[in-house]
Formats: structure tokens, C-alpha cells, sequence
């Protein structure tokens, strides 16, 4: 599928852009795991698109519009790569030159992963967490469904 | 003041938002329920490689020291902060992509369509028909 080349693709643009944390979480998670759940929810619906009757153009126009606003709010940005932006002299700085001397690990991603930002962690494990539980409760056989509604759709069918 | 080099610095950021806008657009415009989580995710992801760009130094390299430790002070980093902050919203995507899919299955299994019109149109008729039952109730009912 389309989707996950694109992850791929998305993969190694960030390992050149220096984030190799990241590319392996997003060769990972974006081209596998998320590939496996699309398809899979593929299969249990259907595969075929129908054809929409709306008009493209309001979209195109929202879309544009938007795009160039946001495209105005680059304009004060600093050139790509400079290394004297307001990004790379505040606190990023601070936790490379610590970061042998605190946690004492190579690697400075995983240092404030799971350290110096810990709580963070904590909190994305528990939105995972969260996630499961809906997917268990929406799925599941424990979910207590409400199946009043179902027999009133085929009427109207 | 728009100079050669203002254009190259920027042009980056040009191109993520352009995939941006790809995204959603195709959340916008699509019916089907499953392209518009497509979408989502490639909305989502312009914006993981876009807080990526702005972490880059260039000359800079990965930010892993050596294995022995041995730092020089020399050496330049790219800014490890985006890649943190990335590394947890791209799980915390995830998360959110399961639980939109499982929506779908189960949209799908209550309405037997996952087009946006058609699930429309059966709400509207659900209603219609849930009114017209109720004003058919003799009045001196209650």
C-alpha cells in the first residue's frame, strides 16, 4: 500500500535530516504496525471507494487558503540548518553538555526520553494504554453494545 | 529582501506544508472514512518531519555520543529536543489511528457503509422516521 512507501520514504528523510531515533520509530510503527491495522480494517470493510458527488472546490479553495497562510507564518522563520536559532541556543544545548555527565549513556534522545523528560513517557504510555482500552471497549466481546438501532438501518435500507 | 538564500533556507518548510495541505485536503474532500485517516496521517507526519527540519544544524550530526565516551568538544549536534518530542507523537499517532480504525469497523458493522454521504443520509431517514412516530401517537395519549 501506498501509505506505508510513504512512511518509508518519510523514514529516511529523517535519517538524513539526522533523527535516527526517530526513523527507526517511524519505519516501525509507520510502516508496519500502522500498514497491518489499515489493511486489516480494509478487509473487514470494504475496498472500493465510492464515488463522491460533492464538488472539489470549496476544499481546494480552504486548502489553499490555509496553505498560504501558513507559508506567510514561515517568513520570520531562521534559514534551514542555521545553527544560532532561537531552537538550538536555549535549553538544547544545556542537555547535550549534561547529558555524559548526568545519565552517563551515549545517547542523547534516549537520555532525555527517559530521564530528564520521564514524565512525558509516562504520560504517552498511558494515552497508549487509553487506546486500548477504547479499542477493547468499541471491538471487543466485553463492549456492551446497544444493538437497538441496528434493525430500524435495514428497515431504512 | 527576498534573497537566493532566503528561498533555499525556507524552501523546506514550503514543501512540508505543501504535504500538509495534501493531508487535508484529502480529509476535507474525501468520503470514505478509511482515506480520510490516510490523510490524517500523512497531515501528521509533514508535521513530525517538519518540527525535524527546524531541529537540524547543518555540518551537525546525529546527537549519539561515542561509545567510550569520549567527547569532542568539537563535534556539532542536531538538536535532540524535536527528535524527543517526535519520537513520543508518533506513538501517541498511532494510538490514535487504531482507535479511529476501530470506530470504522464498528461504524461499519452498525450502518453497513463507511462512506460519509450514505452514513448521512441513513441518519437523516432514522430521524425523519423517529419523528414521524412520534407525532403519530394519538394526542390524548399522556
Amino acid at each position: 500500500m501506498l501509505s506505508g512507501v510513504f512512511s518509508l520514504l518519510s523514514a529516511l528523510l529523517l535519517i538524513t535530516l539526522d533523527a535516527v531515533d526517530v526513523a527507526f520509530t517511524e519505519a516501525a510503527v509507520g510502516a508496519g504496525i500502522s500498514i497491518v491495522l489499515m489493511l486489516s480494517t480494509l478487509t473487514l470493510t470494504s475496498r472500493r471507494e465510492k464515488k463522491s458527488k460533492n464538488s472539489n472546490l470549496i476544499p481546494l479553495v480552504i486548502v489553499t487558503l490555509t496553505g498560504l497562510v501558513l507559508i506567510y507564518g514561515t517568513l520570520d522563520m531562521p534559514n534551514f540548518g542555521a545553527a544560532d536559532t532561537p531552537s538550538q541556543i536555549h535549553v538544547a544545548r544545556e542537555y547535550i553538555k549534561r547529558t555524559p555527565e548526568d545519565i552517563h549513556i551515549p545517547n542523547i534522545v534516549t537520555a532525555i526520553l527517559g530521564s530528564y523528560r520521564g514524565y512525558d513517557t509516562l504520560g504517552e504510555t498511558a494515552v497508549i494504554f487509553t487506546a486500548g482500552i477504547g479499542v477493547l471497549l468499541i471491538l471487543g466481546r466485553l463492549s456492551l453494545r446497544p444493538r437497538r438501532r441496528t434493525k430500524k438501518i435495514e428497515k431504512v435500507l | 529582501m527576498i534573497t537566493w538564500e532566503f528561498i533555499i533556507g525556507h524552501l523546506n518548510y514550503w514543501f512540508f506544508i505543501v504535504l500538509m495541505m495534501t493531508g487535508l485536503y484529502i480529509v476535507i474532500a474525501k468520503g470514505n472514512l478509511v482515506k480520510k485517516v490516510v490523510g490524517l496521517n500523512i497531515f501528521q507526519t509533514s508535521v513530525f518531519m517538519f518540527y525535524i527540519s527546524i531541529g537540524k544544524v547543518i555540518g551537525g550530526t546525529a546527537p549519539i555520543f561515542p561509545m567510550d565516551m569520549k567527547i569532542n568538544n568539537d563535534v556539532v549536534y542536531s538538536n535532540p529536543l524535536p527528535h524527543v518530542l517526535i519520537l513520543t507523537a508518533i506513538v501517541v499517532g498511532i494510538a490514535t489511528t487504531s482507535l479511529a480504525l476501530a470506530l470504522i469497523v464498528r461504524i461499519r458493522e452498525e450502518y453497513g457503509t463507511i462512506e460519509e454521504d450514505e452514513i448521512f443520509i441513513i441518519e437523516q431517514e432514522l430521524d425523519f422516521s423517529n419523528t414521524r412516530s412520534n407525532t403519530d401517537k394519538p394526542i390524548g395519549h399522556f
